[in-house]
C-alpha cells in the first residue's frame, strides 16, 4: 500500500474495527479512509466493487470475513471476474484479490468452520492461495496483490495466532510454486494451509518412516513438477487436507501423480482428508474431525505396513 | 491529432437527432436481421433481442462521453450499436464469426469493446450492477470526472445485487447512474406477478437516491433525465436510479414468441415507437416517406454489413479457446 497508491482494501469492518480477525489492523488510521474502507454487509457489492475498481486500474483487496460469506457473492468472482480477461480477449483484467478467513479447529461449527477451497479452484481465471505461516502469507499476498488477475487468498484462521520471522529480504516467490519444507526418502506428503504444520509434525515425530512435505501453497496453478519429482524418489504419495474426499485438491494432485507415475509407484495413494460431514463444535467432536500429527502418522504408517489405504480414523469406535 | 476510429466516429454521430434516428433505425435492422439469421440456423445458443427499447440505448449513449463505463444486460446488442460498435463486429459476434467484436468467443450474450467503454455485457441478471459500483469507486477515487452505468432490466430489480449496490452506491456518494430498461416482463413473468410495484423507480427511496421514471419511447426525454443523473454523479453529488418505461417487441428470447403479450398490449405499444416518435419530431409534415426512405438506406447498410460479417474467413485458430484465461 506504501509503494503503490492503486491499492485499496475493503470490507465489512476491515477498517476502524481493523477486521474481525485483526488482519487490518492499523491500515486505516495509516492509509486513510479512501485506501481502508468499511463496506455495507454486502458481500456481492463488495466482490463485484472490487472487480469494477480493478477493472478500472485499482487493486483492490477484498475481504470476506469468513470463506462461508463468499457464497453469498459467488457469482461475482467465478462467473464474472474469472472470465472478464477471456471475454474481452485480454482487453481488460481483474487484479483484485479475495482475501478471506477458511478452517476449522475454533469452534465456530458448520457455517464458520469450512476451507472450501474447491469452490474456486475449479474456476478457470483464478488463482487460488493458502499460506501456511507467516512468512508464506507475507510473500502470498504480496503476489496476489501484483498479479493481474483475480486471485484468492485462504487465510486459515488457526494461523492468525502464529508468530514467526518474515523474510523481507527473499527475492520474489513465483504463483504456483511449492516448497518441500522436510527431505525424506519413504513418502511424500503433500499439504496446504494449516495441514503443513500437521504434516511437518507428523513427519518429524521418527514413526519410522522418513518423508519429503510439500508445503503446495498454491492450489491453483499447483506445483505439478515438484510433486511429480518428489513422488518419482519416494514411490508413495499422500496428501493432507482440511476438507471432506469430494472434489478436494487432493484428489487431482494424485490422479495427476497416478497417471504420470503409475508404473513407479509403490502403494495407492492416500488421502487424508476430514470426515464427508459438516464440522461439528464440540472440541472433542472437532478434534476427532480435523487431521492432526497422530492420525497423520497412524494412517501413513498403515499404508506403508500394509499396501493398502486405511480405513480413516473416524470409522473406528 | 490523432484519427478517431470509426467506432468513436459513430458514437459523436449521436450529437444530431438525425444520427440519432439513424443508429434507432439501425438497431431495429440488425435485431431483424439477427432474427432472421437465426431462423436460417446460422445462430448458436441464444439471443435477446432490443427491438422496441432502442431510444434508452441510444439516449444513454448520446449523452455518455467516451470515458464513461457501462455495465450492460445480455440483451446488448442495441446498447453495443449505439455506444458505436460496428454492426458487423455485432453480426459477426452473435454468429460465431472471427469478424465478432471479440473474434466469437463471446456469441450475443458477452459482446465487448473497452475502446467504447462497453465492458463484456453480463450474463446473469444483476451481476452488472455491483460491477459498475466499482468502476465508479475508482473513479471516485481519483477524482476523474468519469461516470458509470449500471444498465438493467426490471427483473433485475428483484435480484439483491441490485439492493446491494445502490445502497452502498447511496452511502459512498458514488457517481453511478442506475438505468432500468422496465420493458414490463422478467422474462416470461409481467412485472406485477413478481413485483408488488409499477413504478420501479420508487426502489430508490428506500435508499435515499434521487430516482425519476421517464418515458423510454422518447430519445430526447430519455437523454435529458440521463444527462441530469450524470452531471449530478459527475459533480459529485452521487448515483441516481432512473427508470425508463419502454417495451420489448419480441420474446424475452429466441425460444420465446411472447404469447402471454395480448395483441392490444403489443400494439398500443408499437403505436409509440420509439422511432416514429422522433420521426415525427425531425419532420412534422410528411414524415413517412422521409423515414422510408432513411429506412431503405439502413437496410441496404446492415445488408451490406452482414455480408460482410459473413463472409468466408479462415476458421477461427483452434488455440483461441485457450489464451487469455489468465496473464
Amino acid at each position: 500500500m506504501e509503494s503503490d497508491e492503486c491499492v485499496i482494501v475493503l470490507g465489512e469492518d476491515v477498517g476502524a474495527a481493523g477486521g474481525a480477525f485483526k488482519v487490518t489492523e492499523g491500515l486505516q488510521e495509516r492509509f486513510g479512509v479512501r485506501r481502508v474502507i468499511d463496506t455495507p454487509i454486502s458481500e456481492t457489492a463488495i466482490l463485484g466493487g472490487a472487480m469494477g475498481a480493478a477493472i478500472a486500474g485499482l487493486r483492490p483487496v477484498a475481504e470476506m470475513m469468513f470463506v462461508e460469506f463468499a457464497g453469498v457473492a459467488l457469482d461475482q468472482l467465478v462467473t464474472e471476474a474469472a472470465t472478464v480477461r477471456y471475454l474481452s480477449r485480454g482487453q481488460l483484467n481483474v487484479p483484485m484479490v479475495l482475501r478471506t478467513a477458511v478452517g476449522g479447529g475454533q469452534g465456530f461449527g458448520a457455517q464458520h468452520s469450512q476451507v472450501l477451497d474447491h469452490w474456486f479452484t475449479s474456476s478457470p481465471g483464478l488463482k487460488v492461495a493458502m499460506p501456511a505461516d507467516p512468512n508464506s502469507a507475507y510473500h502470498i499476498t504480496r503476489l496476489a496483490i501484483w498479479d493481474d488477475d483475480p486471485v484468492v487468498v485462504l487465510e486459515h484462521k488457526g494461523l492468525y495466532g502464529d508468530r514467526g520471522e518474515v523474510d523481507l529480504e527473499e527475492p520474489p516467490w513465483a504463483i504456483g510454486e511449492a516448497v518441500t519444507m522436510r527431505v525424506g526418502q519413504d513418502v511424500t506428503i503433500v499439504a496446504a494451509g494449516a495441514m503443513v504444520s500437521v504434516a511437518l509434525a507428523a513427519a518429524e515425530t521418527n514413526p519410522g518412516w522418513s518423508a519429503d512435505v510439500i508445503d503446495l501453497r498454491w492450489l491453483r496453478p499447483w506445483d505439478v513438477d515438484q510433486v511429480l519429482a518428489s513422488v518419482a524418489k519416494t514411490g508413495v504419495l499422500v496428501t493432507v487436507e482440511e476438507a471432506g474426499p469430494s472434489a478436494g485438491w487432493g484428489g487431482d494432485v494424485s490422479l495427476t501423480v497416478c497417471q504420470t507415475l503409475w508404473s513407479r509407484m509403490k502403494f495407492p495413494p492416500l488421502r487424508v482428508t476430514t470426515p464427508d460431514a459438516p464440522v461439528p463444535h464440540a472440541q472433542e467432536l472437532e478434534r476427532r474431525f480435523l487431521p492432526n500429527a497422530e492420525y497423520v502418522v497412524q494412517q501413513v504408517s498403515s499404508l506403508l505396513e500394509t499396501g493398502s489405504v486405511p480405513l480413516p480414523w473416524w470409522e473406528y469406535r | 491529432m490523432s484519427i478517431e476510429s470509426p467506432e468513436h466516429l459513430r458514437r459523436r454521430g449521436l450529437a444530431s437527432d438525425l444520427g440519432r434516428l439513424k443508429r434507432m433505425i439501425e438497431i431495429r435492422e440488425v435485431e431483424e436481421t439477427i432474427q432472421s439469421l437465426y431462423s436460417a440456423g446460422e445462430i448458436r445458443g441464444s439471443t435477446h433481442l432490443y427491438s422496441g427499447q432502442e431510444a434508452v440505448a441510444v439516449g444513454l449513449a448520446s449523452v455518455a462521453p467516451l470515458g464513461d463505463t457501462v455495465a450492460c444486460t445480455y440483451r446488448g446488442h442495441g446498447m453495443a450499436l449505439a455506444l458505436g460498435m460496428e454492426p458487423t463486429a455485432v453480426i459477426g459476434e452473435v454468429c460465431g464469426r472471427s469478424t465478432g467484436c471479440v473474434g466469437g468467443i463471446g456469441g450475443s450474450m458477452h459482446l465487448c469493446d473497452p475502446s467504447i467503454g462497453l465492458l463484456p455485457t453480463f450474463a446473469i441478471v444483476g451481476a452488472q450492477i455491483p460491477v459498475a459500483v466499482g468502476v465508479a469507486l475508482a473513479s471516485a477515487y481519483r477524482a476523474a470526472d468519469s461516470v458509470a452505468w449500471a444498465v438493467l432490466g426490471d427483473g433485475a430489480t428483484n435480484i439483491g445485487a441490485f439492493h446491494e449496490s445502490l445502497n452502498m452506491a447511496s452511502v459512498m456518494g458514488l457517481p453511478v447512474v442506475f438505468v432500468i430498461e422496465n420493458n414490463l416482463y422478467g422474462e416470461y413473468s409481467p412485472l406485477r406477478w413478481t413485483t408488488p410495484l409499477d413504478d420501479l423507480f420508487r426502489r430508490g427511496e428506500a435508499y435515499d437516491m434521487r430516482a425519476a421514471a421517464v418515458d423510454g419511447q422518447d430519445v430526447h426525454a430519455v437523454a435529458e433525465a440521463l444527462a441530469e443523473a450524470r452531471s449530478h454523479a459527475a459533480a459529485g453529488r452521487g448515483p441516481s436510479l432512473i427508470e425508463a418505461k419502454t417495451y420489448r417487441y419480441s420474446g424475452h428470447s429466441r425460444s420465446d414468441l411472447g404469447l402471454y403479450r395480448s395483441a392490444d398490449e403489443v400494439q398500443t405499444w408499437v403505436s409509440r415507437d420509439p422511432i416514429g416518435i422522433l420521426a415525427e419530431r425531425i419532420w412534422p409534415e410528411g414524415h413517412s416517406s422521409r423515414l422510408s426512405e432513411m429506412v431503405e438506406q439502413v437496410r441496404s447498410e446492415v445488408r451490406a454489413a452482414t455480408e460482410h460479417a459473413l463472409r468466408p474467413m479462415p476458421p477461427i485458430d483452434k488455440v483461441e479457446m485457450l489464451r487469455h484465461i489468465t496473464g
